[in-house]
């Protein structure tokens, strides 16, 4: 079984009414990382800090160069990921429906390669 | 394709090429569903069609040039499969084509092979419009696995140039492969959207080849073929599916027409204007009897109420009112199913036809309020011809006037400035 990482873009917002409303998702989001957790499709998840915590490293001329911030800032940020074990693509798209983010912002959905079952380099 | 050696080696190359059209698709479907990746099951396919065109030059046609293709592209994928070991769980697959291939079980094989085949080709054809797959992909896709086309063809079609057109594809191939997008016919609620997905991708192609737009007009005629084909495969791999039905119905009523729709300049030619003795009498009678048949259901949808639409638009000649009483009910219908403005410019219209100019023009009045619709000619031809048929010449001169400014097409531009002329003059 291939596992997909479910990223979790949420919407920038200063609005308070709006903040209220996320913090008032949070039953959902208990109830369903339960329900992926006896479905035994969970494999790591967690919420991230917001953004001013980040911070960007890159290696240039043996330098390690580091930067305040994301890699890019968009109007959408990655607030959150789940790793889940799903048979295919479908049952992974089915659960990110879920999210609430799908709601309000946007989830992606990415297959995670599976280095033992692929040695040679993926040609073109 | 050349006759080298006579009679044996034509006939080779033309069963060949009747089998590649008849049984590609199905032979291509089962072993995706065997080896788990499309590109290497087309590989296989593709070499053992090439080597058919060999060995049956040499040997002559087998009794059963499918069942040969069968055995030969399975060969080549267990070769390949040995080979390419970037395959996702290789030595079950392996295992699985070679216990297909044991020569001493060939009766469980056939009833195998029997039940799965229509299957296959259905999950071929989900999985080729896969949501997850961009639309220009799901397109590409559709017609070189199922419809057979080459990429070249595919290319020449839409208007791209052929590598463009090869790595569209490679892509769309790839992400089923690493995306895992299931090789399955979608069950439960998954279906009806799924459904829908299909229909919309066949009949974007049917509509690619017959907009009188630019590009090969012959290879442009071979995606409406395509379509109509695909769409009988779907209507009989999924009978009851009523939409699926409408759809054959509205494609091959459209299509009836293909020769009529354009005239010896190349222009085109609008419906009341075509010379009927031109139109495909044998697709007429598909269209009705595929349109006949998705009624029956008793479950309307958007493909049968259009295909309706062209079978009395087929049936009318001239201004039969109670016609278009027919269209406009038609019409009324589509828009409460898929509401959109040009439904209802086209509604107003047969309304017009049907019961009055003036009650026409109380249908138009909405939509020439609508700034979104300011540049769209339909709205402003209607609104010319009703306003002509009302007695209101200034108004329609002004509204011709607009029409012809917004006329991308010089035989319909000719045929609005007669009607402005015959206005002006007589």
């Amino acid at each position: 079984m291939p596992d997909y990482m479910v990223l979790l873009y949420a919407p920038h917002t200063d609005d308070s009414e709006q903040q209220v409303d996320r913090w008032a998702e949070m039953p959902l989001w208990l109830e369903l990382t339960e329900n992926l957790r006896e479905a035994g499709l969970l494999v790591a998840h967690g919420p991230l800090h917001p953004v001013t915590a980040a911070t960007t490293v890159r290696v240039r001329g043996g330098e390690t160069e580091l930067t305040d911030g994301p890699f890019a800032t968009t109007k959408e940020f990655l607030a959150g990921y789940y790793v889940l074990r799903c048979a295919d693509l479908d049952e992974a798209l089915r659960h990110a429906a879920r999210m609430p983010t799908a709601r309000h912002g946007s989830v992606e959905v990415r297959p995670i390669m599976d280095l033992s079952e692929s040695p040679a380099a993926p040609g073109v | 394709m050349t006759a080298r050696n006579g009679d044996a080696s034509s006939a080779g190359d033309a069963a060949a090429v009747k089998v590649f059209r008849d049984e590609r698709a199905a032979v291509l479907a089962t072993l995706i569903r065997y080896v788990g990746d499309f590109q290497l099951a087309e590989e296989a396919v593709q070499d053992a069609f090439e080597s058919a065109l060999v060995t049956w030059r040499r040997d002559g046609v087998p009794a059963n040039p499918g069942a040969w293709i069968t055995v030969a592209a399975r060969r080549r994928a267990i070769d390949r499969l040995r080979r390419e070991r970037s395959v996702a769980d290789r030595a079950e697959r392996l295992a699985a084509l070679l216990r297909l291939d044991q020569p001493e079980h060939p009766a469980a094989d056939q009833v195998d092979e029997a039940d799965e085949i229509g299957d296959d080709r259905l999950r071929l054809i989900f999985t080729c419009c896969h949501p997850a797959l961009d639309m220009p992909a799901r397109v590409a896709l559709t017609l070189r696995m199922l419809g057979g086309l080459t990429t070249g063809e595919i290319a020449r079609a839409f208007l791209v140039a052929e590598p463009t057109m090869g790595k569209r594809i490679v892509r769309a191939k790839r992400k089923i492969a690493d995306a895992r997008i299931p090789y399955r016919v979608p069950a439960g609620e998954d279906l009806p959207g799924r459904v829908r997905g299909v229909l919309r991708v066949l009949y974007l192609i049917f509509n690619e080849g017959y907009s009188a737009g630019t590009g090969d007009r012959l290879v442009r005629g071979e995606l409406c073929d395509e379509a109509i084909r695909l769409g009988r495969l779907l209507c009989e791999l999924m009978p009851g599916e009523p939409e699926a039905w409408g759809l054959v119905g509205l494609m091959t009523l459209h299509d009836a027409r293909r020769a009529a729709r354009v005239d010896g300049l190349g222009g085109y030619v609008a419906l009341p204007d075509q010379d009927r003795s031109l139109w495909d009498e044998d697709r007429i009678t598909e269209g009705m009897r595929a349109l006949e048949h998705a009624v029956r259901f008793g479950r309307p949808g958007p493909y049968q109420l259009q295909a309706a639409i062209a079978a009395a638009h087929l049936q009318t000649s001239g201004d039969d009112p109670a016609s278009w009483a027919r269209i406009a009910d038609l019409y009324e219908a589509l828009d409460a199913l898929t509401p959109s403005p040009v439904v209802r410019v086209n509604h107003a219209a047969a309304v017009g036809f049907a019961y009055g100019a003036a009650a026409g023009l109380e249908r138009l009045a909405p939509l020439l309020g609508d700034p979104a619709l300011e540049r769209y000619q339909p709205l402003h031809a209607t609104h010319a011809e009703l306003l002509r048929r009302a007695g209101e010449v200034t108004g329609a001169v002004r509204a011709y006037r607009r029409a012809i400014d917004l006329s991308e097409n010089a035989v319909e531009r000719a045929e609005l400035v007669r009607r402005l002329e015959s206005l002006t003059t007589g």
